[in-house]
């Protein structure tokens, strides 16, 4: 009876669901370290990273660049209207800068990246596990992960810093459309406050959190759909779809939680 | 016997609490090909998978050359895993690439060879299996048939010494189903491999294997030579074979081989009793392989399958007739003595040889060879026996074209 108390009711279930949580963790730990150092492995995969680094970054230029721009217009628009209830309109380029370069353009950059490429990866791999392409490469002695995940690692790596730093520039530009040309606040001074409030470290706070917003959506996004044959119901299309829910919902908020954790770091 | 290639010990594997392999034992010989049959559900891919390392098993080895996979060192197992290819159940193709790079694959990933010798590499497989016009196309724009072909393309190009396949003819229709074993079984002569199928094509599977391996239960329960497995009086091995026992063979629409075995005791236990004499005739298609070769397995297997109608036309209602491996029809003439024999055959070669038996001709000047032997049946021989006398008696052979 005594045993049987231990193994049912709350606690259990809550030890349990931590177990499987740290046995998850280290699971995806290993599986992006692996992935990490599968790059540097010999011959190097320069097209197949090369194509991952335009289905990832330039073919995801358009929409980072539409959310960038509204983004800041929206910023421009809502500062200069706070701004101006105290009289300090002025700093409305301080404000947008700052506020796209530390903390909207790495995290909306990302939302977006997850949305585009992280849904489709875990999508796409899901699809191989299932339908046994996976296997299929072991069998024939290929490295799953350094075909699968190496390149795809390497190029979020390079493509999330550089378009978090392309939505920056759009919605500063974005800023000055609304503050200027709609609210005719004088252009000059919108540039002047970017230039003179902006330092390097916020730039490189920035660029930190692009580069581990890239390893959470890629690892998530790519254990995910890596591991669906693995989980409850993770058979044919469904299997694939819940894959791809997981991923896209963990990763989002693994960037949020992720993105408080490294702003009070920085601070 | 020589020391197996393959030896599957103790193999035991279980997913979700449920055992699908207890104590399974198997060994594979080098240069043959072995048959893994048993009920669906019955764990043979998963068998199949340990051989390959795609599963892990529970407790037991997996045996290769004497020494355990398990303990092999990292150079070890690589270069075994490199002789060895598996032929998944739904082809496994890669969607995304064409069907070229599909089959140079792992070639392009896994050696380091110049790209022109991977297109020769690659063109020459094609051409062997006849798919040369598809290279650019997609998986999912090729048929289900085509698909197969092109896996099994992908898993010789690397020349293999160990070729597993995981049913390779399910969903296919009769013709393309023999040229499938047809093919297996030719690659296999010509490049000398060792062969591990699972398949339910019973008896087709019989012309091919050399031995055959009955799973049930998570054990093996029959494993040797496909003759002692029709032979064998185990109850469940005779329930299963019955359970597959179709009226009539799927490629040709003759009987069975089985129903042929019983026609042959009935009629030797009639002779026996009446001493009334009987014969058996055996019908070969000699050119056959030379009619794979020059067009292809299927147009083979179709070439087969016409050449069965048109014979069994002509056979008497009491004769019983079937299919008796890839080339061969065998016939059991009851109540008829030697000179009879020979007078039907006479007539039946000479009006086969008036009528057009292969309605499209392969190719040009195309000439079905056809050899007619036949024996009489003597008291308590066995059929084996009896088929022997009928193929090498050169005295009592009808040879004769169809053109």
């Amino acid at each position: 009876m005594e045993t049987q108390n231990l193994h049912s009711g709350f606690p259990a279930s809550l030890g349990r669901a931590f177990i499987f949580f740290v046995q998850e963790l280290g699971e995806v730990t290993v599986f992006f370290l692996k992935g990490l150092a599968l790059i540097f492995t010999w011959p190097p995969q320069v097209r197949r990273t090369i194509e991952q680094i335009h289905f990832i970054g330039a073919q995801s230029v358009p929409i980072v660049m539409l959310t960038g721009l509204a983004t800041g217009m929206v910023l421009g628009l809502q500062g200069y209207y706070a701004l101006a209830g105290v009289g300090s309109e002025g700093a409305l380029g301080s404000i947008v800068a700052l506020t796209l370069i530390r903390e909207m353009g790495p995290v909306l950059t990302a939302i977006m990246l997850t949305a585009r490429a992280g849904s489709a990866m875990a999508a796409e791999i899901g699809v191989m596990r299932i339908s046994e392409q996976i296997d299929a490469l072991q069998t024939m002695q290929i490295n799953p992960l350094r075909y699968l995940i190496s390149p795809r690692i390497a190029a979020a790596l390079v493509s999330f810093p550089l378009l978090t730093a392309l939505f920056d520039m759009v919605g500063i530009f974005g800023g000055f459309l609304t503050g200027s040309m709609l609210l005719k606040m004088n252009p000059y001074l919108y540039f002047h406050r970017v230039r003179a409030s902006v330092e390097m470290e916020d730039v490189t706070g920035g660029f930190i959190k692009a580069i581990v917003f890239a390893v959470i959506v890629i690892t998530i996004c790519c254990y995910q759909g890596y591991t669906t044959h693995r989980r409850q119901g993770g058979f044919g299309a469904r299997g694939v779809s819940n894959s791809t829910t997981r991923a896209v919902v963990m990763s989002c908020v693994l960037i949020l939680v992720s993105d408080y954790v490294i702003t009070s770091l920085l601070r | 016997m020589s020391q197996p290639l393959i030896q599957i010990v103790d193999l035991s594997k279980s997913f979700s609490g449920q055992k699908v392999l207890n104590g399974a034992n198997l060994s594979i010989y080098k240069g043959e090909i072995t048959t893994i049959i048993g009920k669906s559900g019955g764990g043979k891919s998963v068998l199949l998978k340990h051989i390959i390392g795609l599963l892990q098993p529970d407790s037991g080895q997996v045996l290769f050359d004497g020494v355990p996979i398990s303990g092999m060192d990292k150079a070890r197992k690589k270069a075994w895993r490199s002789k060895i290819s598996y032929v998944f159940q739904n082809a496994a193709l890669f969607d995304s690439l064409t069907i070229f790079d599909n089959i140079a694959m792992p070639l392009v990933e896994t050696r380091r060879i110049p790209k022109k010798e991977v297109a020769a590499a690659v063109e020459k497989r094609m051409a062997q299996l006849d798919i040369q016009a598809i290279g650019n196309k997609y998986p999912s724009q090729i048929s289900g048939g085509m698909q197969k072909r092109v896996s099994l393309a992908r898993a010789l190009i690397t020349d293999p010494e160990v070729v597993l396949f995981d049913e390779p003819t399910t969903g296919l229709d009769p013709i393309r189903k023999s040229a499938v074993l047809s093919m297996i079984s030719s690659y296999q002569r010509r490049l000398g491999f060792t062969g591990v199928m699972v398949s339910h094509e019973i008896p087709d599977i019989f012309f091919i294997s050399q031995r055959v391996a009955m799973l049930d239960k998570g054990k093996v329960v029959f494993e040797g030579p496909p003759q002692d497995l029709q032979r064998s009086d185990n109850p469940t091995i005779i329930e299963f074979l019955q359970g597959l026992e179709q009226p009539r063979d799927s490629l040709t629409g003759l009987g069975t081989q089985q129903q042929l075995s019983k026609s042959y005791e009935a009629e030797a236990d009639r002779s026996a009793r009446t001493a009334q004499t009987f014969c058996l005739v055996v019908f070969s298609l000699d050119n056959l392989e030379e009619i794979t070769e020059q067009s292809s397995h299927v147009m083979g297997q179709s070439v087969m399958a016409d050449f069965a109608v048109e014979l069994g036309r002509h056979l008497r209602v009491f004769d019983s007739c079937a299919r008796y491996g890839f080339s061969r029809i065998i016939v059991v003439m009851p109540n008829t003595g030697m000179d009879e024999a020979k007078k039907l055959i006479s007539l039946i070669s000479r009006s086969l040889q008036r009528k057009n038996v292969v309605p499209i001709a392969p190719y040009k000047d195309f000439c079905l060879m056809v050899s007619a032997g036949f024996a009489q049946a003597g008291v308590q021989e066995s059929i084996e026996v009896v088929l022997e006398r009928a193929a090498d008696d050169e005295k009592n052979l009808y040879t004769f074209k169809v053109c």
